[in-house]
């Protein structure tokens, strides 16, 4: 079982579109997951049917027991997020600012305040329109800790993946270079970036790819909407040169995403002949090629 | 006056958006900020040229083990919630990037064996610009936490411009770093496109926004595209669509060059237009 993992420093580039793409091209060799638990799109193009869920939790919640309290104000002392305030001469947590740190709770000299587990999001296995299966979350309200869930949904993915034998894991994974980005790297076999050209993808390429290269992990690339500014494409082609980053596809700007899109179909299913259809699948071959390479 | 520029998709346009905002408001004259809230990936000051005035670098505070006192009793590992400690027997292991901060190991600690030092997690930096200043929070490569270098960052902006329209442009997301993004503001401008994507992500962030209790409205970006579900969900839930900005090739070059919008396509000045007005109606409400 191979894992391929595609990310994108900058939102909108395409990720979710072409990760949707491999996968329906891969059928049933390929188990999916969606890393971007923040805002997860990819059950809409794959037709997930939300099989089976799981709660999630992840992290502590303060809560004071009134009757006990006596208001001395010791966890508000202790409390370095801000969460204890003082409403109708009761001190109370606010739910938004408190870490889950117990420190108040430790402090507390009546043990008025428990700590109670948080959900923190919604784990789902689901059954997708190309006969193999996805796993995705929805990530709670003001939850932290989606480095957390995306390391439990990556978890699950590769062991199903392994019951099943698939021969792939496709990994959509998380935007920006912070924890969650981290958490959906681990294990990557083969890193997809993909990136447009302007001025902010190539800003958010080059740090993305510092990231990559900390863990060593290898990577190819896809530039998007590349004749949007050619010169940038350009650009863009030299720092993949310099860094040894093999580009996989140049996708022009073309109106099939966003048609796709809206009738949410990945973009091989939409129009499978279409020009830019052909391109997607040839990049899934030399992706898979890549990979088959470097097993040698 | 604060205003948070945000969107649960990326790349729906809150950069585009927040830049063009800032700047054209400057020429009407208004004293106004913006503050590049997406520390992970800030891109303001690719399309907005100014100057750096100045720069500071942004710290957390994390505990430092002092071998000279410690009798190794293992409470600094037990009260740490955060697995940010390991407690052997010879030996006392900080792990930074898991560390919250909380000071409970470093103040429970019996023999004072760990006092908190400062950690480099980022940057800010602080630009002018004509007629307008622009700060961005950027978070170092490794650092795994933006919330604490964005609520920095706020407090940065609210420290040395008291009396300006402040633009906050938000990370991408609906979880921590955009509610610290949020919730402090007086009004916050949801970016989406009308695709089931923006849709989905759109409903997501409504749902955090009415949990923050915020005030929100909606920004259509690239109009036209895709589907009427965006329209149709804000009409059903009682969702104020500020402006809707046309579809437009010619904006989509002109970002990928790192430009200003508004100075050459008429349409997208109108509905930045429109976006002042709105801004004004929020300021006779105060």
């Amino acid at each position: 079982m191979r894992e391929v993992v595609i990310i994108s420093g900058k939102g909108g580039t395409g990720k979710t579109s072409l990760a949707a793409s491999f996968a329906y091209l891969e059928g049933s060799n390929a188990l999916v997951s969606d890393c971007d638990v923040d805002a997860a799109n990819m059950h809409l193009l794959l037709d997930a049917n939300f099989r089976s869920k799981e709660d999630f939790f992840s992290g502590d919640l303060a809560v004071i027991d009134e009757d006990i309290c006596i208001n001395c104000g010791k966890c508000d002392e202790v409390c370095r997020f801000d969460a204890i305030d003082v409403i109708d001469d009761q001190h109370r947590v606010d739910f938004i600012s408190c870490e889950g740190c117990w420190y108040c709770s430790r402090v507390c000299p009546t043990e008025a305040i428990s700590m109670v587990k948080q959900k923190a999001g919604d784990l789902f296995v689901s059954d997708i329109k190309n006969g193999s299966k996805m796993v995705h979350a929805k990530l709670g309200f003001a939850a932290e800790n989606s480095g957390k869930l995306v390391a439990k949904v990556k978890q699950e993915a590769k062991i199903l993946a392994l019951k099943e034998d698939k021969a792939f894991v496709i990994t959509d994974g998380s935007p920006g270079i912070g924890c969650p980005v981290i958490s959906s790297l681990s294990g990557a076999n083969l890193v997809v970036l993909v990136t447009e050209a302007t001025v902010s993808g190539l800003h958010d390429l080059k740090r993305v790819h510092k990231l990559v290269k900390t863990f060593s992990y290898e990577s190819v690339c896809i530039i998007n909407k590349y004749d949007l500014n050619e010169e940038m494409s350009q650009k863009i082609e030299i720092f993949l040169e310099k860094e040894g980053i093999k580009l996989v596809a140049k996708l022009p700007y073309d109106d099939t995403f966003t048609k796709a899109l809206a009738l949410a179909q990945p973009i091989v299913e939409y129009s499978s002949d279409g020009e830019l259809s052909t391109l997607v699948k040839e990049s899934w071959e030399k992706i898979k090629t890549i990979i088959e390479e470097n097993d040698k | 006056m604060k205003i948070t520029i945000a969107s649960g998709k990326g790349g729906t346009g809150k950069t585009t958006i927040s830049t063009n905002l800032v700047s054209y408001l400057s020429t009407l004259k208004q004293s106004v900020v913006l503050a590049d809230l997406d520390v992970e990936e800030p891109n303001s000051a690719l399309f907005l040229r100014g100057d750096l005035e100045k720069e500071q670098v942004s710290y957390k505070m994390i505990p430092k083990w002092e071998e000279a006192d410690c009798t190794f009793c293992g409470e600094c590992a037990d009260v740490c919630n955060f697995n940010a400690i390991v407690a052997l027997s010879d030996e006392i292991i900080v792990y930074p990037e898991l560390c919250h901060s909380c000071y409970a190991c470093s103040e429970l600690c019996p023999t004072d064996s760990l006092p908190m030092t400062s950690e480099r997690i980022g940057e800010i930096k602080a630009f002018t610009s004509d007629g307008f200043s622009f700060i961005e929070g950027r978070l170092d490569l490794g650092q795994e936490m933006a919330v604490p270098l964005i609520a920095q960052t706020i407090d940065y902006v609210d420290e040395n411009f008291k009396n300006h329209i402040k633009i906050f442009d938000a990370p991408p997301g609906t979880s921590c770093p955009v509610i610290e993004a949020s919730r402090g503001s007086d009004y916050v401008i949801l970016v989406t496109e009308s695709t089931p994507f923006g849709l989905n992500d759109l409903k997501l962030a409504v749902e955090t926004m009415r949990v923050l209790n915020q005030k929100f409205g909606v920004i259509i970006n690239r109009y036209g595209i895709g589907d009427n579900g965006v329209e149709t969900y804000c009409a059903d839930e009682n969702i104020e669509i500020i402006t809707k900005v046309k579809n437009d090739r010619e904006v989509a070059k002109l970002y990928s060059k790192g430009e200003l919008i508004y100075p050459k396509i008429g349409h997208f000045r109108d509905s930045l237009d429109e976006i002042v007005t709105f801004i004004g109606g929020l300021k006779c409400e105060k």
